[in-house]
C-alpha cells in the first residue's frame, strides 16, 4: 500500500480536532459519540453535517447582511440635529472629507470582507456538490485566507463602541448606535461560524474517489 | 508498518503523514494541500507561561486605566474598554455591547488566566484539575479573542474623532499594543502537542 496517498478516513482513523491524535472508526458504535480517547473531545471522521450546516449560515448570513446595510448603523445628534449614516454612507462621508485610509480600512472591513465570505463560502460548498476536482490546493488556501481574515470585518463596531463611550452629553455632539449595527455584529458571527463548520477535507474526498 | 512511527492527519484535507521530528525552527507542513502539520518551538512551555503571565498584567493595565481622552474647550471625556461596552448597553444594545464584551475582555481574560492555570502546574511536572477540558475549552475561547481587531478599532476611531475634538492618548493604550504583542507570542509561542502528550496517551 502507497502510503502516500492515503487518508486517515481511508485508513478508518479519526483525526481529533484538538489533539492530534488519531482513533479507530468503529462501524458498530454509533459515530454521534465517539470521543478522542486523550483529550475528550467529540470525534468524527468529517464534521458532522457540514455541507447543510454552513449553507444554513451562510444564507442566515445573507439574510442580515441587508438590513445591516440598509439601516443606519449611527445616529448622530448635533445642535437638535439628527443625522443619520448607513456603513455606505459613512464610507461615502470618509471619502468625501478627505480620510482616504479611514474610508478604505471600513469599505474593505465592513463590504468587502463580508460579501467575499459569503461568496467564497458558496463556491466551495457548490465547488464540493459538484464532486468538483479543479485545484484542490487552491480551493483549500482560499478558506484558509476566507477563514483567517473573517474576524477583521469586527472593526467598525469597536469603533464604533469607542466613539459612543467618547462622545457623550456636553460635546457638541453624540452618538448612538443604530440597529443595522446589532445586524452588522450578527453578520460576522454567523460567518465565523459558518467557516468553523466547514469541513475543507470534503474538497480533498471528491479527489479520492476520481482516483479510485 | 504503518504503526511503528506516530501518525499524523492533515486537519484540511486528511491525508495521513509519518510524524517525524522536525529540525529547530522549521515546520512541517502538508504534502498535499500544503497545511502547517506541526512547528518545531524552542522551550515552548517556558515562553509560553511567560508570556501569558505578562500578559495579564498588561491586561490589568489596559482595563483599569483610560486609552482614549477626548478634549474639547475644557471638556474631558475619559474611556476604558467597559465604558464603551456600558455606553452600549445604556442605549439599549443589549446583545452588542455582550459581544464587545466577550471578544474584548472576557475571552483574552480567560484565555490568559487559563494558559496559567495549565502551563504552571505542568511546569512544576503537576496535572491540573479537569486540565483536558480546560485546554480544549482554551482553544475554543482562543477564536474568540479578537483584541488585535479591537487594536484597529481603536486606531480607526481615533482618525474619525480628531477631527472634532483633541484625542489624548491614555497609559492603556501603550499597554494595549505591547498586550497585543503579547498574545500573538502566547499563541505562536505554545506547540500544544506538547501539553496533550503530558496526558500520556500514545498514537494508537
Amino acid at each position: 500500500m502507497n502510503n502516500l496517498s492515503l487518508t486517515a478516513a481511508k485508513a478508518a482513523l479519526m483525526n481529533c480536532p484538538r489533539c492530534d491524535l488519531l482513533s479507530k472508526y468503529k462501524h458498530s458504535q454509533p459515530i454521534k459519540h465517539a470521543v478522542c480517547p486523550r483529550c475528550g473531545a467529540a470525534v468524527h471522521l468529517r464534521k458532522p453535517n457540514s455541507i447543510n450546516r454552513t449553507w444554513a449560515l451562510i444564507i442566515a448570513a445573507a439574510i442580515f447582511y441587508i438590513p445591516a446595510n440598509i439601516f443606519p448603523i449611527t445616529f448622530v445628534t448635533s445642535l437638535g440635529k439628527v443625522q443619520s449614516d448607513t456603513i455606505i454612507s459613512g464610507v461615502i462621508y470618509f471619502i468625501n472629507t478627505g480620510m482616504w485610509p479611514i474610508a478604505l480600512v471600513i469599505f474593505t472591513a465592513s463590504i468587502v470582507v463580508p460579501l467575499l465570505k459569503l461568496l467564497v463560502l458558496s463556491f466551495l460548498l457548490v465547488s464540493i456538490q459538484r464532486k468538483s476536482s479543479w485545484r484542490p490546493g487552491d480551493r483549500t488556501h482560499l478558506f484558509r485566507i476566507t477563514e483567517a481574515v473573517g474576524r477583521w470585518s469586527m472593526v467598525d463596531i469597536y469603533a464604533l463602541t469607542i466613539v459612543v463611550a467618547l462622545l457623550k452629553l456636553g460635546f457638541f455632539a453624540t452618538v448612538e448606535a443604530g440597529p443595522a449595527a446589532v445586524y452588522f455584529a450578527a453578520v460576522v458571527v454567523i460567518t465565523m461560524l459558518a467557516a468553523k463548520v466547514f469541513d475543507p477535507r470534503l474538497t480533498w474526498d471528491a479527489m479520492e474517489s476520481e482516483n479510485e | 508498518m504503518v504503526k511503528t512511527m506516530p501518525l499524523i492527519a492533515c486537519h484540511e484535507c486528511d491525508l495521513l503523514h509519518r510524524a517525524r521530528p522536525v529540525p529547530e525552527e522549521s515546520i512541517a507542513k502538508c504534502r498535499r494541500c500544503g497545511a502547517v502539520l506541526y512547528r518545531h518551538k524552542r522551550n515552548s512551555l517556558d515562553i509560553t507561561l511567560a508570556m501569558a503571565i505578562a500578559g495579564l498584567i498588561l491586561f490589568i493595565i489596559c482595563n483599569t486605566h483610560p486609552f482614549l481622552a477626548l478634549k474639547q474647550e475644557g471638556l474631558i471625556q475619559e474611556t476604558t474598554i467597559i465604558t464603551g461596552v456600558k455606553e452600549l448597553y445604556n442605549q439599549g444594545m443589549h446583545a452588542l455591547a455582550l459581544l464587545v464584551l466577550i471578544t474584548s475582555v472576557v475571552a483574552p481574560l480567560i484565555h490568559l488566566a487559563g494558559m496559567v492555570y495549565v502551563l504552571l502546574p505542568l511546569k512544576l511536572n503537576r496535572m491540573p484539575w479537569k486540565m483536558p477540558a480546560t485546554f480544549r475549552f482554551l482553544q475554543t475561547i482562543q477564536q474568540w479573542t479578537l483584541m488585535e481587531v479591537f487594536m484597529l478599532g481603536i486606531l480607526v476611531s481615533m482618525v474619525k474623532l480628531s477631527k472634532t475634538a483633541t484625542v489624548v492618548p491614555g497609559i492603556a493604550l501603550y499597554c494595549f499594543l505591547v498586550l497585543i504583542f503579547v498574545m500573538a507570542g502566547t499563541t505562536a509561542s505554545l506547540d500544544p502537542r506538547i501539553i496533550w502528550e503530558k496526558l500520556g496517551h500514545t498514537h494508537e
